[in-house]
């Protein structure tokens, strides 16, 4: 399972470097599942719950990884409005404008909690406006193996990382490697490498955090009909693996972008763009983007659906540059 | 002595809250309303005494433990069960739900999800009275969570500075989801930190509607003269778990004992004030088995017509985004 994995992940870090530790809120009770354990393993000093304080503990975070620490901080993505100073004027912009000198092995997990009525101020899906901001990267795992192999990476990687965790993807099974299986002996899964999820001929779908799942169902019907969808899931964000996407709309002359984001300037109106620039003479029909409508999270269940990409709205897409 | 019918008031209102709470963890069981939902029960003496302290014209805001409060405040409570039923009659017509309760007409300015987040809100309108020259005074709700924040502090500090009429009121019930406040805050008591504002800082047995209704009196006639802002803590206790309904949320229990809880429910907010009431016998038991009785038919009624109204149609998705819809394609 996703958290599972997660969890595994960060034990495995622990494990491995003194110098990683795990902070955020009411982590030691784990209420959403990926801290279970640290505590009763690595005690006080390591596992640390936080007052209510977004920018003083994320800022924190930050300092203590200039100076040797490799911290794992635990947050919502909604609550990191709060914490805005600590990452984009810190965080993001001290290693280049002090010249070099600073490292900053940061990783916040920001978890990603829409479509479950939660209303606006609960719902937020910003990567995007991270993306727009030079100095980080930005991870989207959508699978456990994924979640696994990209945390772990996160936590070695010298730069700060923000990893959005799709709650949607919270309980989703998925085979996840055993250590002794691999060569290395462990999964390390590198930034910047995307994933073809499903193989295809007719049509290219890049699918970000939980919009895959939804894909992969389209895919599966539209395949009734006689369609092949390929899907990518790009994984990083920020490295993008442009050419993964350039390669498979090579094969297919398609693309619909899915992503749970608000539409305007989203992570698909990116990956679009950087399509129409680089692989422009590969398409053979205008490409679609499948993103959040621009308005924001309402708490009725009534409208909440409407807003967010689905498969319904991906076969329609698909079927659009078919025709 | 506190008049008889701010008393009565305060006992109808803390009533209603009770029963309002109580009706709306039955539709959370039955699957009726969807959504976080963080009941107010056993702090309803805290948002109760505040409010009744105030005038229809003065502003509240508060957090997402949101319904004690507009309804404390004197809020419909039809409307606010609709929100919470996400329905096209609720106050935000069901765009807001549990956590944004909000009644602008009766001074409600809006229940915050985010922690702490309301709390420079009040202080602007605070500031608004100031630069009106009006005697209103602003109201905010916060937890001892919520009272960690940059935000808090750094209102705290411009209230102070500017001597702006606004009433801090901590709702100190001992924990932020499982963080105790003693894990959480630097010093014993959160109304300690009001000296390094220079502001008065006043804890409050939060169980006692009376004892809240009092400290608020009196932060409201200091704010009304251009004395400026005063930060109220009062002592309570959230009976339930921190949210009910959050299906990822797993249950923790195990930050506090249940002989906590028993000790805290010994001394209930309703009990304390409806014996006390009945002692001063300005009421009778039976006066308040009327009382309760009456509201929880409203309560019944709120639901029916929570229950009968629509929900939103598709096509009031982009309404209320801006004054002039702009629209994206
Ligand atoms: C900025 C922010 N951080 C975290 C949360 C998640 N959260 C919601 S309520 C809560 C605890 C709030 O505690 P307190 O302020 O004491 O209020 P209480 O719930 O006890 O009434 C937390 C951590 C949030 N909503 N907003």
């Amino acid at each position: 399972m996703y958290v599972e994995a997660l969890n595994e992940a960060i034990f495995e870090e622990m494990d491995r470097d003194e110098s990683v530790y795990y902070m955020g809120e009411d982590v030691r009770a784990s209420i959403y599942g990926a801290s279970r354990g640290l505590f009763e393993k690595y005690g006080e000093k390591r596992v640390l719950d936080t007052p209510l304080s977004e920018n003083g503990f994320i800022g924190a975070a930050v300092g203590s990884s200039l100076v040797g620490m490799r911290p794992i901080v635990e947050t919502l993505t909604s609550f990191m409005w709060v914490a805005m100073d600590q990452i984009i004027s810190q965080a993001a912009k001290m290693k280049y404008m002090f010249g070099g000198q600073a490292s900053l092995p940061v990783t916040i997990r920001a978890v990603m909690s829409y479509g479950g009525s939660s209303a606006a101020h609960h719902s937020d899906r910003s990567y995007p406006m991270f993306m727009n901001m030079p100095g980080l990267k930005i991870i989207a795992p959508a699978s456990p193996e994924d979640v696994k192999g990209l945390m772990k990476t996160s936590v070695r990687d010298n730069d700060p990382c923000i990893i959005f965790e799709d709650s949607n993807l919270a309980g989703i099974k998925g085979d996840v490697p055993e250590n002794n299986d691999l060569n290395e002996g462990e999964l390390l899964i590198p930034f910047g490498k995307g994933k073809i999820i499903r193989e295809g001929s007719d049509c290219t779908v890049v699918g970000i955090a939980g919009a895959n799942t939804h894909a992969l169902n389209a895919a599966t019907e539209l395949e009734k009909e006689g369609i092949s969808v390929e899907i990518i899931d790009p994984r990083t964000l920020v490295p993008l693996d442009k050419e993964i996407i350039l390669n498979s709309v090579e094969k297919t002359g398609r693309l619909v972008v899915v992503d749970p984001a608000h539409k305007v300037c989203s992570a698909a109106s990116e990956i679009i763009s950087v399509v129409t620039e680089e692989g422009f003479w590969n398409l053979q029909a205008p490409p679609v983007k499948i993103a959040a409508e621009q308005v924001h999270i309402p708490f009725t269940p009534a409208l909440e659906p409407l807003i967010f990409p689905d498969a319904e709205k991906i076969i329609n897409a698909v079927k659009q540059t078919i025709e | 002595m506190i008049p008889k019918e701010k008393q009565v008031l305060m006992l109808e209102r803390m009533t209603r809250i009770r029963q309002f709470e109580k009706a709306l963890i039955e539709s959370q069981k039955s699957g009726e309303i969807v959504g976080s939902l963080h009941t107010y029960i056993g702090q309803e003496a805290v948002a109760t005494g505040a409010c009744v302290a105030l005038n229809d014209d003065d502003y509240i805001a508060g957090n997402h433990r949101s319904h004690g409060h507009p309804i404390a405040k004197g809020g419909d409570i039809n409307k606010a069960m609709a929100e919470i039923f996400g329905r096209k009659d609720g106050y935000c017509k069901g765009k807001g739900g549990s956590m944004h309760l909000a009644d602008f007409s009766i001074g409600i300015l809006g229940e915050s999800g985010i922690v702490a987040s309301s709390v420079p809100v009040a202080t602007g309108a605070a500031l608004a009275s100031k630069l009106k020259g009006k005697n209103f005074v602003s109201l905010v709700f916060f937890g001892d969570g919520a009272s960690n924040q940059g935000a808090c502090h750094e209102s705290m500090n411009l209230a102070a500075l500017w001597n702006l009429p606004v009433i801090f009121v901590c709702e100190n019930n001992q924990f932020a989801v499982t963080t105790s406040y003693r894990d959480s805050v630097s010093v014993d008591h959160i109304s300690d930190r009001a000296s390094a504002y220079g502001m008065p800082g006043v804890l409050v047995d939060g169980q006692d509607a009376l004892a809240m209704y009092e400290a608020t009196s009196e932060a409201v006639k200091r704010a009304r003269k251009g004395e400026g802002p005063t930060l109220i803590e009062g002592l309570t206790y959230r009976y339930e778990d921190h949210s009910l309904g959050l299906a990822s949320v797993r249950r923790d229990s195990s930050y506090r004992t249940d002989e906590e809880i028993e000790e805290w429910i010994k001394r209930d907010p309703i009990e304390i004030l409806k014996d006390n009431m009945i002692s001063q016998k300005l009421i009778t038991q039976k006066d308040f088995d009327d009382l309760e009785k009456k509201e929880i038919i409203s309560v019944e009624k709120a639901l029916n017509f929570a229950r009968n109204s629509p929900f939103p149609e598709p096509e009031d998705l982009f309404d209320d985004l801006f004054t002039d819809p702009i629209k994206f394609a």
